[in-house]
């Protein structure tokens, strides 16, 4: 269906995708896996010819779409045969409503009137979205928005559907929506789909086969096959990896009836407890109320945290997280409450003294950068900070490695501009640090980094909150978590506790080995065992 | 959050396209005249329409952002009119010192006497230049840039990334400044030097907006937008060479007829040529791109309402410009309170009357 022969791409002199054949055929559900800044999005964006037409670059090679060449057509011209489905739906919707926006491919194409009707109401009950219909875009929460975007990509009745990391910014509920409504898809239509995600632990379950994207080289082959030898791979292979289960299992339901033998071994060890330590009193919030016109956002929320402790801000998109962050912070609005951080009211303050009280890294962190070069923007939060010179450009050498000093903010990768946000944020020195959804870019390695930066910094006195849906995320970082829903608090406790409660947030090696929250945890029991077996 | 909203028959808002053609009538009535109550009459019959018929969406801030552009344009041509001079008059307020400029600028000067004669005729020139500004503000805070961008004809498919970024690019601004704003207060930088700010927020605005408009674009033309399918080339080369034909004779057009230099019997023929040539173009390629629509976007009577509300004010200035010409062009030499034209100042207050006609939507039960 989707074919690629011996494609080459390069963009200035930047060789991005290196020879690549593949085949993916009629009706498959194919994973597309790499590391950040591998090439997914241009891969998937040659599909339907957004690249190179839309970007520039030169292309060899010749890629077919359903027997029609991607080469000799726009990819306006391509929309009855593939639908394409961007990272941001909201930034894609060309129109105001659910209905209107369903129907513009169709429009486009120029059905007729009845047809179009017939097709709209088709997708829209495929996809569950029938008490959505008649309602603004702008209205919808975020998992409704990506099926609608989905629903429009699909229309037009196209073969293939391309989809560029559906759900790294939808909580667990959202993503479940969306990807049981392409499994659907691909069972009742037979559309064949060619997605890219960071959150392989989200998609692989659905997936038939995978590719392995590296170096601009492409590698095919099972799911299973494939993830044990990715740079990328969820916990559920690096735990088959690490027990040397066969295949390895790449499902819950695989990798559980496995898992019986290494389930045994490890029963009579409880988890090693670390007690988090715990040291002065921080953050003291009370009754903190944050309206936005029509909605109560955050509403009476009570929170206390003490230097030393990992809090993880966890619940639905729209549920309060951002808005409580920035009224802790100071600079977003506060409709009531007190917040005191290290007995200061950050309200009450300068901006400028705020952010020594508390950092706070947006979740669009690029939003905090602005000069045309890393050495610049280091230069410059050294001088809005009135930090001594070169304060910034050493935080950011600890953080990450080989940084280019002249290459463009904007050009790097996800991490190293979380990591550079996270520097220029550090530089004031504050004892709180805020972070909102920092996971949503970052591939497998690039959170692992971040956990170890977080964690450090925790050691030394911070006091770090991250907001965020990613539950494998939490299960490495979170020595608390606290759930919000409706901008109310429901649950805060230490982290084992409260993800183990709850299925939606449970991570996934306690679903598979109970008690467990994180691979490296197991990998460090199985070494307890085998030294005590040795010394005996 | 479950109470459905759009239950039952929407009463939509009005037209992006009769907004757009009201506020671009409102501006030529601007460009008619230099009489400083006038103008101050459309800004403020602008400024009334727009808090009464804007939605609560994002681009809806826009109309502030243009009259702080607006200001900025008055104080420029004021500091223009200080350095370079302009019209001279005998009321001297101060005398700045003077550089003779070499024989080739002549008709320059630098610095010299600063009169309140040509101060005057400065700020009301600039006051023009705001109140035109201000109008396109109003548009931009009406009309839903992606109702528009589904009014735009098929065939404009072969510009079709200029269009949607010409279109989309000031709404994806005012969104884009409250939230660089927010995150430079992080960074603690309150800084209000010129130069920080360009920096610091007008260069990532811009950025952030130019690629927003641009993945929109991209998202248009994946979902089909401007298809070409089946028009052969040679087809589509000529519907785009009449087009770019006729939009280089609206522009000479346009530029003759507001220019002195052509006579004004040849600069309407090339107008009039210019826009044939564009019509012609847009219906010819309509014609080949297939293209249905799901739901008619009635231009209904409302929508005529608001667009003749707007072409009252031109007749008004027209009136003016025949039964009182020294009232539209004021002089400001001897000094005296420029009079209030009447025609023009009744068909500016009619093109208030989008604020009775299309109200914004009531709506009840958004959360």
């Amino acid at each position: 269906m989707i074919h690629f022969d011996r494609v080459s791409f390069r963009y200035e002199d930047r060789l991005i995708l290196d020879d690549v054949s593949l085949d993916v055929p009629e009706g498959e559900f194919c994973l597309l896996v790499g590391t950040t800044g591998a090439g997914k999005s241009t891969l998937l964006r040659s599909v339907n010819g957004l690249v190179p037409h839309f970007t520039g670059g030169t292309m060899t090679g010749e890629i077919t779409v359903a027997g029609r060449s991607v080469r000799t057509s726009s990819p306006a011209d391509l929309a009855d045969v593939v639908g394409y489905v961007a990272q941001d739906p909201l930034a894609g919707f060309v129109t105001d409503e659910v209905e209107l926006e369903l129907a513009y491919t169709a429009e486009q194409l120029g059905l007729p009137q009845s047809s179009m009707r017939k097709r709209v109401t088709e997708i829209v009950d495929l996809l569950g979205l029938a008490d959505v219909r008649g309602r603004d875009l702008a209205a919808l929460s975020s998992g409704q928005r990506q099926r609608v975007a989905i629903g429009a990509a699909l229309v037009a009745g196209p073969s293939a559907l391309v989809l560029d990391e559906p759900t790294s910014a939808l909580d667990p509920g959202a993503a479940d929506e969306v990807l049981s409504a392409l499994h659907r898809l691909v069972h009742d239509l037979g559309v064949t789909v060619l997605l890219a995600e960071h959150r392989l632990e989200r998609v692989v379950q659905y997936a038939d086969s995978a590719l392995l994207l590296q170096d601009g080289k492409v590698t095919a082959g099972s799911p299973g096959e494939i993830l044990a030898t990715a740079p990328v791979a969820p916990p559920v292979v690096r735990l088959g990896t690490l027990a040397g289960w066969p295949g390895p299992p790449v499902t819950i339901r695989q990798a559980r009836r496995a898992a019986a033998g290494l389930r045994e071994r490890l029963a009579d060890r409880a988890p090693a407890e670390a007690p988090a330590p715990v040291g002065a009193t921080l953050l003291e919030a009370s009754g903190v109320t944050v309206d936005h016109p029509g909605v109560r956002a955050v509403d009476g929320v009570d929170l206390a945290a003490a230097r030393g402790e990992r809090i993880a801000l966890m619940g639905r998109n729209g549920s309060g997280k951002s808005s409580l962050l920035w009224a802790l912070q100071g600079t977003g609005r506060r409709t009531a409450g007190s917040v005191s951080i290290a007995g200061e009211d950050p309200a009450g303050l300068k901006p400028g003294r705020r952010r020594v009280l508390a950092g706070l890294v947006p979740s669009e962190p690029a939003d905090l950068l602005y000069a045309e070069t890393v050495a610049e923007e280091c230069a410059g939060a050294d001088r809005d900070g009135g930090a001594p010179a070169g304060s910034c450009a050493k935080i950011l050498a600890d953080l990450v490695d080989g940084l280019d000093d002249g290459a463009h903010p904007r050009d790097l990768s996800e991490g190293q501009r979380l990591a550079l946000a996270l520097a220029v944020t550090l530089t004031a020195a504050p004892p709180l640090l805020l972070l909102d959804e920092p996971t949503r870019g970052l591939d497998y390695p690039g959170k692992a980094a971040l956990t170890g930066r977080l964690r450090a910094l925790a050691e030394t006195g911070h006091c770090v909150i991250v907001s965020t849906h990613d539950v494998e995320f939490v299960a490495e970082f979170a020595s608390r978590v606290v759930i919000l829903s409706d901008g109310q608090v429901v649950a805060d406790g230490p982290a084992r506790d409260i993800v183990s409660a709850s299925p939606m947030f449970a991570p996934q090696v306690e679903k598979i080995l109970p008690g467990r929250l994180t691979v490296g945890e197991v990998a460090d029991a199985l070494e307890g065992i085998d030294a005590d077996d040795d010394a005996e | 959050m479950n109470a459905s909203i759009g239950v039952g028959p929407r009463r939509r808002g009005t037209h992006p396209v009769a907004w757009w053609g009201w506020a671009l009538l409102l501006a030529t009535a601007a460009s008619r005249t230099a009489n400083p109550w006038l103008l101050l009459l459309i800004v403020a019959v602008s400024g009334l329409v727009v808090t009464w018929c804007r939605g609560d969406e994002p681009w809806s801030g826009a109309y502030r952002v243009f009259l702080l552009i607006g200001a900025t344009a008055i104080a420029v041509r004021m500091m223009f009119y200080i350095v370079f001079g302009g019209a001279e008059g005998t009321t001297v307020l101060f005398e700045l010192p003077s550089i003779r400029l070499p024989e080739w600028a002549a008709g320059f000067r630098l610095g010299g006497a600063v009169s309140a004669e040509g101060a005057l005729a400065a700020v009301w020139d600039g006051l023009r230049l705001a109140t035109l500004l201000v109008c396109v503000g109003a548009a931009n805070a009406l009309a839903s840039p992606r109702r528009l961008l589904r009014s735009v004809p098929a065939a404009l498919y072969e510009v079709s990334v200029a269009v949607v970024v010409a279109l989309s690019v000031a709404p994806q601004l005012v969104s884009g400044v409250a939230r660089i704003r927010r995150a430079r207060a992080l960074r603690g930088n309150m800084s209000r030097n010129p130069v920080n700010v360009m920096r610091t927020v007008v260069v990532p605005v811009l950025h952030d907006a130019l690629d927003r408009s641009l993945a929109l674009a991209a998202a248009m033309a994946s979902r089909g937008h401007g298809r070409a399918a089946g028009v052969p080339t040679a087809t589509r080369r000529a519907t785009s060479a009449s087009l770019l034909i006729g939009l280089l004779g609206l522009c000479a057009g346009a530029y003759a007829l507001l220019g002195t230099a052509t006579p004004a019997p040849a600069a309407w023929s090339l107008l009039t040529l210019g826009a044939a040539a564009a019509v012609f173009g847009i219906v010819f390629a309509s014609r080949r791109v297939p293209h249905t629509r799901y739901r008619t976007d009635v231009f209904g009577p409302r929508d005529w309402a608001v667009l003749l509300s707007g072409a009252a004010a031109v007749a008004g200035t027209v009136l003016s410009g025949m039964a009182e010409p020294g009232t539209i062009w004021p002089a400001t030499s001897p000094l005296a309170a420029p009079p209030l034209p009447l025609y023009a100042a009744c068909g500016v207050l009619i093109a208030a009357a989008p604020a009775v006609v299309a109200p914004t939507r009531t709506r009840t039960g958004t959360g």
